[in-house]
């Protein structure tokens, strides 16, 4: 398939905008991406980055509550919203028809979001419900994306739980709604991508029409979030009162995903190495083998590959029963890593891996939504949407050795465990 | 007071205020017209039944250089067996185990070089099959299944790995709210017909035996009465050829075996199940609905997507939007081979679950009462018309809006003319079906939470009845 076509352009008030056409079916993606996740919200602000999120689809200046769900519904498309540690992004997928409005619904709520009491009220009342049940209401909620960077971060930033306490939601007010969005809803701190059926001259002038008079304002300093790796084994138990199974996460810092991503990419294909499939390490011995585990995985990011900076996270998750002692298991994985770092991965172990890698690429980009929003976030922490379809090449580049070199990485000194038990002392 | 911002917040201390940011000096603008929709362009296909009976739904979408396979295979002995549930999923999945010509890790290997995987799911109704691969890896793909056809082993140990496995993951589902919720629906509604049976006991799986496994596969997966679909970067001629090839061997004079039917869904009483500690209640309802193939199933869409079918709905503007009960209110149809269910659920606070349910009930009601106006048709025609063509517009959409439809029969042809039977729907016809399939007498359900605090509030509210059984 022949590589599929970028135009990149700024705006004179500094929004970037990425533009992908594909005119094979007759639907475009719009995202906006703003660069501020939940590792900016301040302290006693927990959450305030996805509570904000949501109240950017309460109204706008043109758009009275409920519009946007109706515009965009009512034009045939669909929409969502997600907050990550380093960016916020806002999409709709459309009948290409629906271009121009949906171009429209951004523009207005980055030009003069309508923020209010009622809403601010409203939504956190929706963000409780939400939490309770993605979080409390369920064995295993928040495992591990919430339950993990404590044990293993020691900074705020990195540390918290970004879908907030409650206490710190209810504490939000309109005035830190009016500072968060004046501060990093800039348009030159966002960028914009279009995909789909699309005529690139078209698309450039609609764009220009709505989103050019977006007040520009200063693109705010990006803090950097660095901080020292463990240097030895921190451990956390985390009691939950639903789970009926032990469970354990285990983490350890990765190279920048950035400034380092070719030793990046290497821990992405050490993770399938270990995990992917029942051919790999870890699920021939732990799952089936020996066995330890009902069920392992490993994974480059808490939410999945490529959406964060520096520092970011690998880590291993396993259930387990509660007669297998979690230092078997753990002992189980320092072998095949110590294994791994001896003796790098055979060449066909590496030729699964990057055959796989490179199908699960192309089948998640083939739908537009990924697409969109993938270029999106591509452009937003590398400056280069060309990255997403790059990705399997430089991914089937990585060597044994450098592969190798990720497991030596991988040290049982410099990481945090976290163990999940069930509060009732196992299944009932 | 004030609050103390960390070191690492950027935030400006002279920022507008909310209203300020609120309007400009241009003020409201217009929202801009919709453009001309150009239709998708009709793809190249195949769609025929083999010798063996299997129906083969190929259909050439390129895009990414991949092809997507569904599966899904009737699968409904549990009439006879009580032991069938636990069989059959124990079966689903040991199936990808080993075969007399690959081991595990040789399947997987396999699957691997062509950037390939495939996964098995079964419910009281089918054996399901999704798998994808690069679109030049289909003769292996094909191959991979035609091997778990017909010459998967079920080794013991693999089989008893595997019920271990299950049981340990029965007993994490078990835990899962929507779980509980979906089996106390199943009961209350259907009692003891094997559609409830969706996920196996324990127990029953702790005794299910290699050679119960071993005998179930050729009984029971069975080509005639299955579909498969294809959709991808491929020629529907060759990939044809390609899988009359593979599957050849797959034959039986015997067909696979449907589920009996369901009986008609009568409104009633709401169950109350009691599950001490829960902080969220579970509200599921339901209602006999029309299926795909009815005449009148396009208008009772437009009505079901007024009421809770998407986001822009009477229900989630009400309990989400205006009184923050929930984080997501739904309504929408279960489909099953031969019939439809309309679905209602939400997820909300123990301490505004029956004033949910009453606004839940209120909305049935008002949607009859005061039915779906010109524009609110309007949206969802725009809505439902819109959602089949972003589904799709990629190849695993496609692959799986086609699968759902060939299991019932239907195809290509009824993707394609959806859009037309929606565009033709009047207001009074959604009216009509509104007022029939929404009134609040036809429905009948569960709520599971605290019955001690949801108890005295559902009893006031009545039509509610209190089950004795702790979960």
């Amino acid at each position: 398939m022949a590589e599929p076509v970028l135009h990149r352009l700024t705006l004179d008030n500094g929004l970037r905008v990425v533009l992908a056409p594909d005119r094979s079916a007759p639907v475009v993606g719009v995202s906006v991406h703003y660069d501020v996740g939940f590792r900016s919200e301040p302290e006693g602000r927990t959450g305030f980055a996805h509570l904000f999120e949501h109240l950017m689809f309460q109204g706008s200046e043109s758009l009275e509550k409920l519009a946007h769900f109706r515009h965009v519904q009512g034009s045939g498309g669909s929409f969502n919203g997600s907050t990550h540690p380093d960016y916020t992004d806002y999409f709709e997928v459309l009948p290409s028809a629906a271009l121009e409005r949906a171009l429209f619904l951004e523009a207005d709520r980055m030009r003069a979001p309508k923020l209010t009491q009622e809403n601010l009220a409203n939504q956190i009342d929706v963000v409780k419900e939400e939490i309770r049940l993605n979080v409390l209401n369920r064995p295993y909620g928040g495992f591990p994306w919430i339950l993990l960077p404590p044990v293993l971060y020691d900074t705020f930033p990195n540390a918290h739980n970004g879908y907030g306490d409650f206490t710190d939601l209810e504490q939000a007010t309109l005035d830190d709604c009016a500072a968060f969005f004046d501060t990093y809803y800039a348009p030159a701190n966002a960028v914009l991508t279009v995909a789909g059926d699309i005529e690139v001259d078209h698309a450039r002038e609609l764009i220009e029409k709505h989103f050019g008079d977006v007040p520009a304002r200063p693109r705010p300093e990006r803090p950097s979030f660095a901080e020292p790796r463990p240097t030895r084994e921190l451990r956390d138990t985390h009691v939950d009162p639903h789970a009926p199974l032990p469970a354990l996460a285990v983490g350890y810092r990765m190279p920048d995903p950035i400034g380092e991503l070719d030793a990046y990419l290497a821990h992405l294909v050490l993770a399938s190495v270990l995990v992917d499939g029942d051919g790999a390490r870890l699920q021939q011995r732990l799952v089936h083998g020996e066995p330890l585990v009902t069920d392992i995985n490993a994974g480059a990011g808490l939410f999945g590959p490529f959406e964060a900076r520096d520092p970011d996270t690998f880590s291993i998750t396993a259930m387990h029963t509660p007669d297998v002692g979690v230092d078997r298991i753990l002992g189980a994985v320092d072998e095949e890593l110590e294994s791994l770092a001896a003796q790098p991965p055979t060449s066909d172990e590496l030729a699964r891996v990057t055959a796989r890698w490179s199908a699960m690429l192309h089948s998640e980009h083939d739908r537009l939504v990924n697409r969109t929003l993938g270029l999106g976030s591509f452009e937003l922490l590398y400056g280069d949407p060309s990255l997403l379809h790059g990705a399997a090449d430089r991914i089937a580049a990585v060597s044994a050795e450098q592969v190798s070199q990720a497991a030596k990485n991988l040290r049982p000194d410099s990481r945090a465990v976290l163990l999940v038990e069930p509060a009732q002392g196992g299944a009932q | 007071m004030t609050v103390s911002h960390s070191p690492h917040s950027a935030q400006s201390n002279n920022h507008r205020t909310a209203e300020e940011i609120g309007r400009t000096p241009a003020g409201p603008r217009e929202l801009p017209p919709l453009g001309q929709q150009r239709a998708a362009d009709e793809p190249e296909h195949v769609d025929t039944v083999l010798a063996s009976g299997l129906r083969v739904l190929a259909v050439r979408k390129p895009g990414a250089p991949m092809v997507e396979l569904r599966m899904t295979i009737p699968f409904g002995s549990a009439v006879a067996d009580g032991m069938h549930t636990a069989t059959a999923e124990v079966l689903a999945d040991t199936i990808t185990t080993g075969t007399r010509r690959r081991d595990r890790v040789a399947i997987d290997t396999d699957l691997a070089l062509i950037g390939g995987d495939l996964g098995t799911a079964v419910d009281p109704e089918h054996l399901s099959v999704s798998a994808s691969s690069l679109a030049s890896g289909l003769p292996t793909l094909l191959d991979v299944l035609a091997d778990l056809l017909t010459e998967a082993t079920y080794a013991d140990h693999e089989v008893q790995r595997e019920a271990t496995r299950l049981v340990e993951r029965l007993a994490v589902a078990r835990t899962q709210p929507r779980v509980i919720a979906r089996e106390a629906l199943q009961k209350h509604r259907y009692g003891d017909h094997p559609y409830t049976r969706e996920v196996p006991l324990p127990e029953d799986v702790e005794r299910v035996t290699p050679e119960a496994v071993r005998a179930l596969h050729p009984a029971a997966v069975l080509p005639r009465g299955s579909v498969l679909v294809l959709v991808g970067d491929i020629d529907p001629q060759s990939a044809l050829a390609e899988v009359e090839k593979a599957l050849g061997d797959w034959r039986s004079d015997v067909a696979a075996t449907e589920l009996p039917p369901l009986p008609a869904l009568e409104g009633g009483d709401v169950l109350l199940v009691p599950r001490a500690g829960a902080v969220q209640s579970q509200i599921r309802l339901s209602a006999q609905g029309l299926p795909r193939t009815h005449e009148r199933y396009p208008a009772l869409q437009l009505a079901n997507l007024t009421f809770g079918g998407y986001f822009s709905s009477r229900l989630v503007e009400n309990i989400r939007e205006d009184k923050g009960y929930t984080y997501g209110a739904h309504s929408g149809f279960e489909f099953t081979d031969g019939a439809a269910m309309v679905q209602v659920d939400a997820d909300t606070a123990s301490d505004v679950t029956a004033a949910a349910l009453l606004e839940t009930r209120y909305e049935l009601g008002r949607l009859g009462l005061v039915p779906p106006t010109e524009a609110e048709v309007e949206s969802v025609r725009q809505y439902a018309t819109g959602a089949l063509l972003i589904g799709s517009a990629s190849q695993a959409g496609l692959a799986n809006q086609l699968i759902g439809l060939a299991s019932v029969g239907l195809g290509l042809d009824w993707l394609r003319g959806q859009p037309g039977r929606l565009a033709a729907v009047t207001t009074e016809q959604v009216a009509e079906a509104a007022l029939e399939f929404f009134a609040p007498t036809r429905f009948t359900g569960v709520v599971v939470g605290d019955a001690d605090l949801l108890g005295p509030q559902l009893e006031a509210l009545g039509g509610v009845r209190i089950a004795d059984r702790q979960l």
